[in-house]
């Protein structure tokens, strides 16, 4: 422990900063923060700022950074439209349940609640999309204030939690003692008795099938969670938010399930008598029609938020706790078996996916994310955007590290892509990927700013179908094909644009020129644009459509 | 259907009654009454909470305010093992033909006479909420100028006490 100081709040914030192990802080300066960067200038050697082109960059890079680490992200912005800019990043984080903490300057207390210049309510604006929100309104609980966030942020569920800092009390002088980092809350396994039960539960079991989320990430459960499968021969299938925690082509995993999950993983979901549900929360994008979701199936559900247990489906047994220990404490009760039939049905429902799996030659969707898979390293993290192309990432990357995937899952946030992609490369140190398509690349493609001025390598690939496809296929499924504002028809020349930011970029026609661009764009040390145009009616296929059971699974369009 | 009251001890500081009545309103919680007020400690509040609904509508409503880290405990009550009660100011007009009928039924809740004017008298009642209803509406037969209520506080008989439960 260092020695005691005083200090200004500013001076305070940044080495608490500092003290708790945050080496980068993605940020836009202003105003009311003016003093934070006076202190972040001090402390350079120490510290790195990341300066993006708009406060949401900041925020998705922060998020990008803390997804691919397992860190908090940490993100700064003025006040007032510094702060509402954030919001999206926030509630983007939260709904994916993302340790970040977004520290926010106001205008100072005397003036707070007057409507003055650059004034708002930050932490009203934030309350329901933040696990807690502090205003800090002396300096002598700012260090504290900080610690509590960092521990908040990472606990239990984790979360983005957001700090306010008055201008007044970054410049209010008071005593620092640096302290070590905060740990998490101490993680609990769920109850014995309720363990017990769940076991039992699972030895009745002929068709078992595992079903989980971000929580496996979060938790840290993978090996624990491959071994109960083996030991109880079960298959297993995830949530999008669970993508990347077990290697693609491990012999159990049948890939995502649910609305457009893979066939294989969503029939097995729906014919499973057991479903063993691990850190998901059975999300509207899983279980469709609620009432018709899995018929046959009981439910076992472990989670460390007690109030995602029964929420949306009905479990026979809720298990709150931790993962892992809840996990390692039910391994040894539930027995060793074999279900060849349950295997064997599993088997012939993989023969069906490779039979309605999409065959065609050329610059298919598939043979596209193909293609990207050979140039990708284990380490390689992939963000994505939100729409057709995230869809088709999901349904087609390979991976075969954990938190290599980057995606917006609860609040499917377009733009989202290009901030994160430049968080996970910097978190990661390795050369990131962006697959992103032409709608949601025109939110938020200011960010090639951020990544040229930093030399940030990103292989960013434009799925470019000249039209908000996602939506397109709703309408061309449910709409009679009336194309209400889907059709882009813009005439933006993405690999201009690019040179135009100072990156590099080519387009490309055919899939050996894709492929000779990916190497191109991995052998340049910065931001590279790939331009691949798609056919705009192009289907993410299956579709499970809204509402429906997997009775209604579209696996076919067209004839 | 059931009616459940359930009070919570929250730490006390500055907006805790926005982020619980915030997190009622974003998940629907349909709230039939809440008084909240500060307790034995300067550093706790105790929010009453009082709602209808379903066994599972209730739990998950405990859930999300455990969720909430201002939330130190919950405590859920039963009418059995419980004492209860709330407060009514209510105002009457003052009519020299129903005078008497009205504080003869005030008399009979043993309700209590705050303020008499000419044209109006106050009245105030502390008892359980369906002793106060019943005595609203046998006051409807008159007429009513102003009802004010406060929503039901809840303490458990014996000697324990909130600050005991444990989170879940």
């Amino acid at each position: 422990m260092g020695e005691t100081k005083y200090l200004s709040g500013a001076d305070i914030l940044v080495r608490t900063l500092i003290e708790q192990g945050c080496d980068v802080v993605f940020g836009y300066p202003g105003g009311q923060i003016i003093h934070v960067y006076d202190s972040l200038y001090k402390y350079q050697n120490e510290i790195t700022h990341i300066l993006t082109a708009h406060e949401q960059g900041a925020a998705h890079a922060a998020d990008g950074y803390a997804r691919t680490t397992g860190r908090v992200g940490v993100v700064l912005s003025t006040s007032g439209p510094g702060a509402t800019n954030l919001v999206t990043g926030i509630a983007t984080a939260y709904l994916d349940s993302i340790p970040l903490v977004a520290i926010c300057g106001n205008v100072p207390t005397t003036q707070i609640g007057t409507d003055s210049f650059q004034e708002i309510d930050i932490t009203g604006v934030t309350l329901p999309i933040t696990k807690h929100n502090y205003f800090v309104g002396s300096v002598d609980q700012l260090a504290d204030t900080l610690r509590e966030a960092f521990a908040l942020a990472q606990s239990g569920r984790p979360g983005p939690v957001l700090v306010d800092v008055p201008k007044d009390v970054q410049v209010a002088m008071c005593e620092y003692t640096p302290q070590p980092p905060v740990e998490a809350e101490e993680k609990q396994a769920a109850k014995e008795m309720r363990i017990e039960e769940a076991a039992a539960c699972i030895n009745l079991a002929e068709r078992p099938y595992i079903y989980y989320g971000g929580g496996v990430l979060a938790g840290g459960a993978q090996e624990e969670m491959l071994a109960l499968a083996d030991k109880i021969d079960a298959v297993i299938g995830c949530s999008m938010m669970g993508l990347s925690a077990i290697p693609t082509d491990h012999p159990r995993f049948l890939g995502m399930q649910g609305m457009h999950g893979h066939y294989a993983s969503s029939m097995a979901m729906h014919n499973a008598d057991l479903i063993i549900s691990l850190g998901a929360r059975f999300n509207d994008r899983v279980t469709g029609n609620r009432a018709k979701f899995a018929p046959r199936a009981k439910i076992v559900h472990i989670d460390i938020d007690g109030s995602e247990l029964s929420k949306n489906i009905s479990a026979a047994h809720g298990l709150r706790g931790d993962i892992k220990l809840t996990l390692q404490k039910l391994l040894p009760m539930v027995d060793e078996v074999k279900h060849n039939d349950w295997q064997a049905k599993v088997s012939d429902l993989r023969h069906k996916e490779e039979e309605i799996t999409d065959s065609r030659q050329g610059v298919t969707p598939r043979n596209v994310i193909m293609t990207l898979n050979r140039h990708l390293h284990p380490n390689t993290p992939v963000a994505t955007d939100v729409g057709q192309h995230q869809m088709w990432s999901a349904q087609y990357l390979t991976w075969k590290t954990a938190r290599r995937f980057v995606s917006s899952g609860g609040l499917g946030t377009m733009g989202v892509g290009l901030g994160a992609a430049i968080g996970a490369a910097f978190g990661t140190g390795e050369h990131a990927v962006l697959v992103t398509g032409d709608g949601s690349f025109g939110m938020c493609l200011n960010e090639l700013a951020t990544a040229v001025k930093y030399r940030v390598p990103i292989v960013i690939l434009i799925m470019n179908n000249g039209v908000l496809g996602m939506v397109r296929q709703w309408q061309t499924l449910f709409f009679d094909k009336h194309y209400s504002n889907t059709v882009l028809e813009r005439k933006t020349d993405f690999v201009a644009l690019a040179y135009a930011f100072g990156a590099k970029g080519e387009r490309v026609a055919d899939l050996d020129a894709l492929d000779r661009a990916f190497a191109n764009a991995f052998a340049d040390d910065g931001p590279y644009v790939i331009d691949c145009a798609i056919e705009r009616d192009e289907f993410v296929l299956p579709m499970l459509p809204p509402g429906g059971s997997m009775d209604d699974i579209i696996v076919k369009v067209g004839d | 259907m059931n009616r459940y009251t359930v009070a919570v001890l929250v730490r006390n500081q500055f907006g805790v009654l926005n982020r619980v009545t915030s997190m009622f309103r974003r998940r629907q919680f349909n709230i039939s009454a809440l008084t909240v007020s500060e307790t034995e400690s300067s550093d706790y509040s105790r929010i009453t909470v009082i709602f209808d609904g379903e066994e599972t509508y209730k739990q998950q409503l405990i859930n999300q305010l455990y969720k909430l880290p201002d939330v130190c405990s919950i405590k859920e009550f039963n009418a059995e093992d419980s004492v209860s009660c709330e407060l009514l100011l209510i105002k009457m007009q003052n009519d020299a033909s129903t005078r008497e009928e009205i504080r003869a039924a005030a008399e009979a809740f043993n309700a209590k006479t705050v303020d008499y004017a000419k044209e109006s008298i106050v009245f105030r009642l502390a008892d359980d909420s369906r002793r106060i209803d019943d005595f609203i509406n046998l006051m409807r037969d008159y007429t009513i100028l102003e009802i004010c209520r406060t929503g039901s506080v809840s303490l458990e008989k014996g000697s324990s006490t909130i600050r005991k439960v444990t989170n879940l």
